[in-house]
């Protein structure tokens, strides 16, 4: 067994690896459906979707490990970050690591983090780190293009058979649970704004609203009003769900160091 | 001179996935530098994601050492951000002719909103030329691409996606 990494978790580097991870964790459930998608198109789709997001959680991961190993003898690399942290140490939105659940399940999560991540990407093509707007420079327009297949499909599901509503409606009560976190706030958020890095969740609550109501209403849907609780996957609190698929997805560096195709 | 040579070669370097494309054609070499350590090469990725692009910069240094032209060093650079805009009157023409639909002109960015319940914009088969066509499917065998087929001719054709 490799040892876990520690890394140092300054707000910059927390900010940087709350996106780069919920990219990595959604990548990850949507690799399971490789081979089980309804229909061989969408099972492409997903695990293009798949592939897209792993990209960018690559430029990401590595772009926070460089700004975490400044002046330090080390710098810890992408596969690292990605492989070798501890369950408490990966930040991701919790909604990200939820089981992959049905097709409408998964289509109206892709919707909900697509917009999310599109916010973020378009925003950060601002940030004062030329090169985390050079990632989201690339990431957007590939952001966009999930948005746009998953509303799609949301739309699809909810105006199609009773049972294919059915569905959708029970994924939108579920899943709406997870929207506070989305748009959560605390210092690291602060921080980025300080620091020109990127924006605060909060501040794209309001367009990522507008953009999830125009396909609700298309989808003649009514999303649940908002509760109470706060989710804290990025806080690195995450649900009984993350063990096993980071058990899942850290097997092979985890018993062979280093092991490449 | 060994600049021009290198140009020359890399005309010839195929795409892995769409190899009716040279790396120049698809415009993702964006820069050709010589120093006293041999050249430079500058690439940009086209999707965050692609798979080909580990293979892409091994194709570029065994071309241009085969040529005799090495050293080579690849320096990959994201910004600005690569958009099939840049590819090629030629490589259009090539993609064409390989059946493949080439993208058309990427929409302004920051103004396309979610569109509901829209068709697919139209896309010209690229075997007989008919415009009635349909998208089959938004993503493809590659990242790159989307699936259509003419309602005309009747066979199925992949589309550069504009992006």
């Amino acid at each position: 067994m490799t040892a876990s990494i520690a890394p140092n978790f300054t707000p910059d580097v927390q900010y940087l690896l709350r996106i780069a991870d919920t990219a990595l964790i959604l990548s990850q459930r949507l690799g399971e459906w490789c081979g089980h998608g309804p229909a061989l198109e969408e099972d492409i789709a997903l695990t293009n979707t798949a592939l897209d997001l792993l990209g960018q959680t690559r430029g990401l991961l590595t772009r926070a490990g460089q700004i975490e190993g400044r002046g330090r003898e080390r710098v810890f690399d992408e596969d690292q970050l990605a492989f070798l942290r501890d369950e408490r140490d990966y930040r991701n939105l919790t909604i990200a690591e939820l089981p992959r659940g049905d097709f409408a399940f998964t289509v109206l999560r892709n919707l909900m983090l697509a917009t999310w991540l599109k916010l973020h990407w378009d925003r950060l093509q601002a940030s004062s780190d030329a090169e985390v707007a050079a990632i989201a420079g690339k990431a957007v327009k590939e952001a966009r293009y999930h948005q746009q297949h998953a509303a799609d499909w949301v739309v699809r599901l909810a105006d199609g058979t009773a049972e294919s509503r059915r569905r959708m409606h029970a994924a939108l009560t579920e899943l709406w649970r997870y929207v506070p976190e989305m748009f959560a706030t605390d210092e690291v958020d602060a921080a980025a704004v300080a620091s020109g890095l990127g924006p605060a969740r909060s501040a794209l609550r309001e367009a990522w609203s507008a953009e999830m109501a125009a396909v609700c209403d298309a989808a003649q849907l009514a999303p649940p009003p908002p509760g109470p609780w706060v989710s804290t996957g990025t806080l690195g609190v995450h649900s009984e769900h993350m063990g096993l698929l980071l058990a899942e997805m850290q097997h092979l560096q985890r018993s062979f160091p280093g092991g490449a195709w | 001179m060994s600049v021009q040579a290198a140009w020359a070669v890399l005309e010839q370097v195929l795409d892995p996935e769409v190899p009716a494309l040279s790396l120049c054609d698809l415009g993702v070499v964006r820069d050709l530098r010589a120093d006293g350590a041999g050249l430079e090469v500058v690439l940009t990725p086209t999707y965050s994601g692609c798979p080909a692009t580990e293979v892409i910069t091994q194709s570029v240094i065994d071309a241009l050492d085969r040529a005799g032209l090495g050293p080579t060093r690849v320096t990959m650079q994201r910004a600005p951000a690569w958009t099939t805009d840049w590819i090629s009157d030629a490589g259009r023409r090539k993609l064409r002719d390989y059946g493949i639909a080439p993208p058309g002109p990427v929409a302004p960015a920051q103004v396309t909103p979610i569109r509901i319940l829209r068709r697919a914009p139209p896309v010209d088969c690229p075997r007989c030329g008919s415009a009635q066509t349909e998208q089959l499917a938004a993503f493809g065998a590659t990242a790159c691409k989307a699936l259509y087929r003419c309602l005309d001719c009747r066979e199925p054709f992949e589309h550069f996606k504009p992006i």
